[in-house]
């Protein structure tokens, strides 16, 4: 395989883009990518997307995107792993190029959640319809059962769940392209409404809308379109079992330890390696099962690292810097791509007021549905 | 949900089927015809017990429409004797009660309403034990 570098990234602000449709998006966020190279042509196009044909009534997107870019006629495919749709675009883009098949590949992923619709049952989708959804449990809910199991088991508190929204607030408020640029105090998460107990407002990644686009080519070729090359170290992929009730333990993410095995592998790295990451906060409780399964922190620890400092900005490892799907905003098709754009500029020490000092390793990690599938990436700066 | 779907799922819904495999003795619910433990495709009916305890649960207060009439309610993961776990909401108590260990009898109940004058959906839920 070809080593792989991502040389381009552009990226919609995130937020109730209302005057926004999802072409205008993705147009937004890929044409950026593109002029940032210097580019005018592709060799192909994969979209991540979880949902349009139910947010907007739109599938299809490949060929629709493609011609948006004025490139009708290049190859264009959309790719869907729920909300880790997004990562699984860029993994299937790395590997086109990697194997050789293609040298100029652009991964985006999109959403436009805001144009009326069920959005609860809209993201229930990506629940077991059978024998979840039937019952009437959410997305929300099924986190909040991972978080009661989680606090039954390791002592994690709702205290520690809000320390993880002040943490990404904090952070985001950094963030020009976040959805909530303001900070939240503790108090304030802890008495926001509930949504599924112990889950409240404040815990929960919001409705949003934006879109996310790289550009990927073979490493040996980058220094055509930048001086700063970022590069794919590592790619890992992995599936758990759809239902919770499935799973021997509900507050361990398999998907996501096993996803991030197979891409410290590829990288031949381990997680104390890691100097900063992009970490999939759905809902609070999922950064904290999240960084465990990431092996960032031991199992059982997770609830302890945003309020003691750990995965903070100045910490040992910082997590979601660009601030997570909490505060920057989580159009869930957007959000792998969205979360390697932010290791791409820490790495290249464009985070601004965000930057980790000397980041050279970063991951990207972006899961689908209650955690039944899970993409990760490892990045270095090269 | 379409009325063919409703149809194929009466079996779980109405009677509690499961499966147990011939090789490994995985209990699946609803039955399957491949083992996802071991792959083995032999496997035997099982009726699950109409009683379990909870594994892990929550109150539901943010709800999809057509389920908004009834927050807050509490569903959990009910692990039955057999250890198959399934989902179901736990009623007639105050959702607060509902927490893991919980002791629960799987009743007989209507889950849901299909749309305006669509199909009565049942299914069970869990009333703890008195």
């Amino acid at each position: 395989m070809r080593k792989v570098a991502i040389v381009a990234a552009g990226m919609t602000r995130f937020g109730e883009l209302w005057q926004t449709s999802l072409r205008d998006l993705f147009r937004e966020a890929a044409g950026e990518a593109l002029r940032n190279a210097g580019v005018e042509r592709l060799d192909s196009i994969y979209v991540g997307n979880m949902s349009a044909g139910q947010f907007v009534g739109q599938e299809h997107l490949g060929p629709l995107f493609a011609d948006q870019l004025g490139l009708a006629g290049v190859a264009a495919t959309r790719v869907e792993s729920a909300c880790a749709s997004g990562g699984a675009a860029l993994r299937t883009a790395f590997f086109e190029v990697a194997s050789g098949a293609s040298d100029l590949v652009l991964a985006a992923g999109v959403e436009k959640m805001n144009d009326g619709g069920d959005v609860t049952a809209v993201l229930a989708t990506a629940a077991d319809q059978e024998n979840e959804a039937y019952h009437g449990i959410t997305f929300p809910g099924l986190y909040a059962m991972i978080a009661r199991a989680h606090m039954h088991a390791c002592g994690t508190t709702e205290k520690d769940l809000a320390a993880v929204s002040v943490k990404n607030h904090r952070h985001g408020a950094l963030n020009p392209k976040a959805q909530f640029r303001r900070e939240v105090a503790l108090e304030e998460v802890m008495s926001s409404s509930l949504v599924a107990e112990p889950l409240r407002l404040l815990h929960c990644s919001p409705v949003s809308d934006g879109a996310a686009a790289v550009l990927l080519c073979p490493l040996d070729q980058a220094r055509k379109y930048t001086d700063r090359p970022v590069l794919i170290r590592g790619s890992g992929c992995a599936t758990a079992p759809m239902a919770l009730a499935d799973r021997k333990d509900p507050s361990h993410l398999d998907a996501v330890q096993l996803a991030a095995e197979r891409a410290y592998e590829m990288a031949g790295i381990g997680p104390e390696d890691i100097q900063l990451a992009e970490v999939h906060d759905c809902f609070s409780i999922a950064e904290i099962c999240c960084i465990e399964a990431l092996g960032l922190v031991e199992r059982g620890l997770g609830g302890r690292a945003a309020g003691s400092g750990v995965t903070a900005l100045g910490g040992r490892t910082p997590v979601n810097t660009s601030g997570g799907l909490k505060s920057k905003g989580h159009p869930v098709g957007a959000t792998g791509i969205a979360q390697a754009i932010e290791v791409f500029e820490q790495l290249r020490g464009e985070a601004g007021k965000r930057q980790v000092q000397g980041a050279r390793i970063g991951l990207a990690q972006n899961m689908g549905g209650s955690g039944a599938s899970c993409v990760v990436h490892v990045f270095e700066r090269v | 949900m379409p009325s063919p779907r409703y149809l194929r799922e009466i079996p779980a819904r109405y009677r509690l089927e499961a499966s147990r495999c011939r090789s490994c003795g995985k209990v699946s619910y609803p039955a399957r015809v491949l083992c996802p433990a071991c792959r083995a495709q032999e496997a035997e009916p099982l009726l699950l017990s109409q009683r379990g305890k909870v594994v892990t649960s929550t109150v539901v207060h943010v709800a999809p429409d057509e389920f908004q009439m009834e927050t807050p309610y509490a569903v959990a993961l009910v692990e039955t004797p057999e250890g198959a776990r399934l989902m179901a909401q736990i009623v007639d108590c105050d959702p607060a009660q509902v927490g893991p260990g919980l002791e629960v009898g799987l009743e007989f109940r209507l889950v849901r309403k299909e749309g305006h004058g669509g199909i009565l959906c049942y299914g069970h839920k869990g009333v703890p034990a008195r």
